[in-house]
């Protein structure tokens, strides 16, 4: 006989649990056991007993929290079945960011996807998301409204690097989020031939050496050096969200604003944030990405998450598929989490 | 049509004045007519169409996708042109169709024709009511995003890119060096294209002629008065009035070329409202331009502005509404007498000639707004926080502060500094609980910016918050995403773009409201309605349990019914004693 899928997992203060085989997902507060879908920092959180997670993001933990960040680790490599209390579980890339894994957990004939946050996109910087057939989806919603259709990101750093001929006296200052969005850019820009150093903000630094270590060609990347910000006339620096309004990034020669979000895509949200040149560029799924996955992954049953939660409920309903909202708090707040003092909206990431 | 687009596009991202002027100005200088005069024409809200009005667009749009999915995505964006531009769907795209909708047979039509704005606007004018929506379709199909934006905005007829009709006028100046004055002065004879005003700018044309013997001119504009600035001016230099609780109206009348009267009156950004005061119209019995505050004044006495704004909401003006809520103009300054430009006058000499003016009209329906005799800022002050006391009478409701005026300020447009100063009565404060967030609209979309409020009052199971007003403004950037964030934690309930917010004697988060006035209400729950309520402070240290009483309110509007209807007021004590 089947299980139920709330046998295989329900919903609990910490997170989402899986009671068969006694262990979390990406688990707000700490836990015993917990399985982690990708780095971002409010799904990775420090403090668990036991970590489970693929290779780059337990390394990702480690420079963000140390290399005690939890008692013990255990690598999941990617593709393989192992066996956690009385389920198998499996981590598959995601097209998140480096690293990034959906879990899909099986017991008695009952599949469930965990897909943690996902893309469908094309992105250099990491492995491209597998499709995984299965009975229950968990998904994410960030973009889930049919107004989010994210463009060829191509065409935007090309608007990039268009305003970068156009205003040579000018230093671009480019907000995106410290792992993944930031690494992403660069690697576009050199895919367009940009070749001149990309300059970071010190907080970057770290995540995109890692990036480096882990063989992805950023090129040369120097540190913005406090003294230098004057005479960097006609250069991209790449800082987390909450700089580009700082007086950090004042300093530079006459700067132009421009973010790297898919929240650029709502005129609103470019205004709110005083930014001059919004690149629509985003790390999850878009709507018709996420009403496409849900469908071929022939779930008969979706779960959402965090995000924009009702209208992707909606839809499922409208096209026959059972789904209901876990309006799950705590998700979908990184940039905050990663960028004190806090400046990034609550309930979103890049 | 993508040339506009790119230029709305551009300023609706660009926050500084001059970067958008210039913006403007290489768009008026690389684009050719007609293109650019009718861009112009968009701007300065000179465009009307007939039969493209935004249920067009609504119908269009709502064939195509579904309902449900339409109203959450314009909730979140906040802005009905966005999100049907972004919504709008490409052929078969099916994750935003209705449920229902047949799927989309393959296009093999040639590349659709993209429309210059010339062709939009021509074709807007001219189509058949039955025609114009599979054409809207087309141009929709064809443009891209911004293009669909552009697109609808302009069908729409609000641009909200930031760009007033005074600054497009004002780049149209600039390209041939001249002040925009001069645009202003002979604009209401002036037609799209405008090929003759660019002509002359450039030095190609003749100077048009003004075909308006009443034209608007911009008004001069007071700023608000800081505590600080006390200690900087000089009360003898200054001469104050009452700021009247009514609405800036520009009062105009010449003579047309045949002879004939025309008399005109504009709101404060230059709109034509005389059809809607035709009883004030006839009372223009002068030459020139004044500059004055419109009330609604029955047996003498001023009326509150909550019986103006019933007034001002009707579309038909008949008979009846002129009686019921007949308008009157209480003048504070002169522009111009017959031919004579006053505006370069000291205020004091300006005040002269108006004063001699209305007393030469003697209509009971145009007056002069009173001055207040003061010798220090503190005998102004005393004055200001009782104006029944130093004269004001009766109306003394209906004034919300003083106007501090330089005795010798030339009249300039614009909000010019140093010359007049708004100072307002201070504002009623009340601790209120928080018990709904709202998403907002415009800049403030998607965030949670609009929360209801209430008090506490007896209820048949004890101690209950009543709903009593409604604020989205008052607090900064840093506090909203604070409000926002609160909202989106402590969630109970969701109704579409509203959240009802936990609250209760041991739970809530109370706001420091501020609002200038009550009003009984019997469409509000609590029988109150508040004017102009905005957040004053947050209150993150104070428990829910201590916030305000309904009856703090029903004081106030105890003491305001008393200064309204006095009478009323008396006879009720008579009865009590």
């Amino acid at each position: 006989m089947a299980l139920r899928s709330t046998d295989i997992l329900t919903q609990t203060p910490q997170g989402l649990y899986c009671p068969l085989g006694d262990f979390h997902i990406d688990p707000v507060r700490p836990v015993k056991r917990a399985l982690i879908t990708h780095g971002h920092s409010d799904h990775a959180r420090s403090g668990h007993r036991a970590v489970m997670a693929t290779r780059e993001t337990l390394l990702i933990m480690g420079v963000r929290y140390g290399a005690d960040f939890a008692d013990t680790t255990q690598e999941a490599p990617l593709g393989e079945s192992l066996r956690v209390g009385d389920v198998t579980v499996r981590f598959t890339p995601a097209g998140h960011v480096l690293g990034s894994a959906q879990i899909s957990i099986e017991a008695g004939g009952t599949r469930v996807v965990v897909s943690g946050d996902y893309k469908r996109a094309e992105d250099p910087t990491c492995l491209s998301y597998e499709l995984v057939p299965c009975d229950v989806f968990i998904t994410e919603a960030t973009f889930g409204l049919p107004v989010f259709r994210h463009p060829d990101t191509r065409g935007e750093v090309r608007k990039l690097l268009d305003s970068v001929a156009l205003f040579p006296e000018r230093a671009h200052i480019v907000g995106a989020y410290a792992l993944g969005k930031a690494q992403r850019v660069m690697a576009l820009l050199r895919e367009e031939g940009y070749e001149k150093p990309i300059y970071l903000h010190g907080a970057m630094e770290r995540l995109t050496e890692f990036y480096k270590s882990e063989g992805i060609p950023l090129g040369e990347t120097p540190k913005v050096v406090a003294a230098e910000r004057p005479k960097l006339a006609g250069a991209i620096v790449i800082c987390p969200p909450s700089s580009i309004q700082d007086l950090w990034s004042r300093r530079f020669p006459d700067p132009v604003t421009c973010f790297a979000s898919g929240w650029m895509r709502v005129r609103a949200r470019a205004r709110q944030k005083g930014v001059e040149l919004p690149l629509v560029i985003s790390d999850h799924s878009d709507w018709d990405d996420l009403c496409r996955t849900i469908r071929e992954t022939g779930a008969g049953e979706v779960w959402v998450t965090h995000g924009q939660e009702d209208a992707l409920v909606h839809w499922c309903m409208t096209h026959g598929i059972k789904a209901r909202p876990l309006h799950m708090l705590g998700y979908g707040d990184e940039g905050e989490a990663e960028e004190a003092p806090a400046t990034a909206e609550a309930g979103e990431t890049a | 049509m993508n040339r506009f687009a790119a230029l709305l596009d551009r300023l609706a991202y660009e926050p500084r004045r001059n970067a958008k002027l210039r913006l403007l100005m290489d768009y008026f200088r690389h684009t050719p007519d007609p293109d650019r005069g009718y861009a112009l024409a968009a701007m300065t809200g000179a465009l009307m169409f007939k039969e493209a009005k935004p249920g067009l667009i609504r119908g269009l749009v709502e064939e195509r996708t579904d309902p449900v999915l339409f109203r959450m995505s314009y909730h979140y964006v906040g802005d009905l042109a966005e999100t049907t531009a972004l919504i709008w769907p490409a052929p078969g795209h099916e994750s935003v169709a209705p449920a229902s909708a047949e799927p989309a047979i393959g296009h093999n039509n040639p590349p659709p024709h993209v429309p210059t704005i010339s062709e939009v606007v021509e074709t807007l004018a001219t189509t058949s009511k039955s025609d114009l929506p599979a054409r809207v379709a087309e141009w929709m199909d064809a443009l891209d995003e911004t293009g669909r934006w552009a697109l609808i905005k302009l069908i729409t007829r609000e641009l909200r890119v930031g760009v007033s009709a005074r600054l497009a006028k004002t780049a149209v100046a600039q390209l041939g060096g001249f002040e925009p004055d001069e645009v202003e002065l002979i604009w209401h004879g002036l037609e799209p294209p405008y090929e003759d005003l660019f002509a002359w700018v450039e030095g190609r044309g003749e100077k048009p002629e003004s075909g308006n013997p009443a034209p608007f001119r911009p008004p001069m504009l007071s700023h608000p008065l800081e505590d600080e600035d006390f200690e900087k001016l000089d009360a003898s230099e200054f001469m104050a009035e009452w700021k009247w609780d009514g609405i800036r109206l520009q009062a105009v009348s010449g003579h047309g070329s045949d002879g004939r009267p025309v008399r005109k009156i504009y709101s404060r950004t230059g709109e034509d409202v005389s059809r809607a005061f035709p009883d004030l119209v006839e009372a223009l019995t002068f030459e020139g331009a004044i500059d004055g505050e419109l009330l609604i004044v029955r047996e003498g006495r001023v009326q509150s502005f909550n019986v103006l704004q019933q007034r001002l909401n009707r579309k038909a003006v008949t008979p009846k509404l002129i009686a019921e809520f007949p308008a009157h103009l209480r003048v504070y300054d002169i522009l111009t007498e017959g031919d004579e430009d006053l505006r370069n006058l000291p205020f004091r000499e300006r005040r002269q000639r108006l004063e001699a003016l209305v007393a030469r009209m003697g209509d009971p329906r145009i007056d002069l707004s009173p001055m207040v005799p003061f010798g220090s800022w503190d005998e102004l002050a005393a004055a200001r926080s009782d104006p029944a006391s130093v004269g004001a009478g009766p109306d003394a409701d209906a004034i919300e502060g003083c106007m501090i005026k330089r005795a010798n300020s030339p009249y300039l447009p614009g909000r010019p500094k140093g010359y007049w100063y708004k100072w307002k009565r201070d504002p009623y404060l009340v601790d209120a609980v928080m018990m709904y967030g709202q998403r907002g609209h415009g800049k403030r979309s998607s965030f949670y910016s609009d929360y209801t409020f209430g008090v506490w009052r007896d209820g048949p199971g004890g101690e209950e918050l009543v709903p009593v007003g409604k604020a989205y403004h008052g607090f900064t950037d840093e506090e909203l995403v604070k409000l926002d964030r609160y909202v989106r934690n402590h969630t109970v309930n969701r109704f579409g773009p509203v959240r009802e917010v936990e609250y209760g004697k041991d739970r809530g988060l109370v706001l420091e409201v501020a609002f200038e006035g009550l009003q009984r209400s019997t469409r509000h729950k609590s029988g109150v309605a508040m004017r102009f309520p905005r957040i004053n402070r947050i209150r993150w240290d104070k428990p829910a349990a201590e916030a305000d009483r309904i009856e703090t309110l029903e004081k106030i509007l105890e003491r305001g019914e008393k200064e309204v209807y006095p009478l009323k007021a008396q006879k009720a004590r008579r009865e009590e004693a």
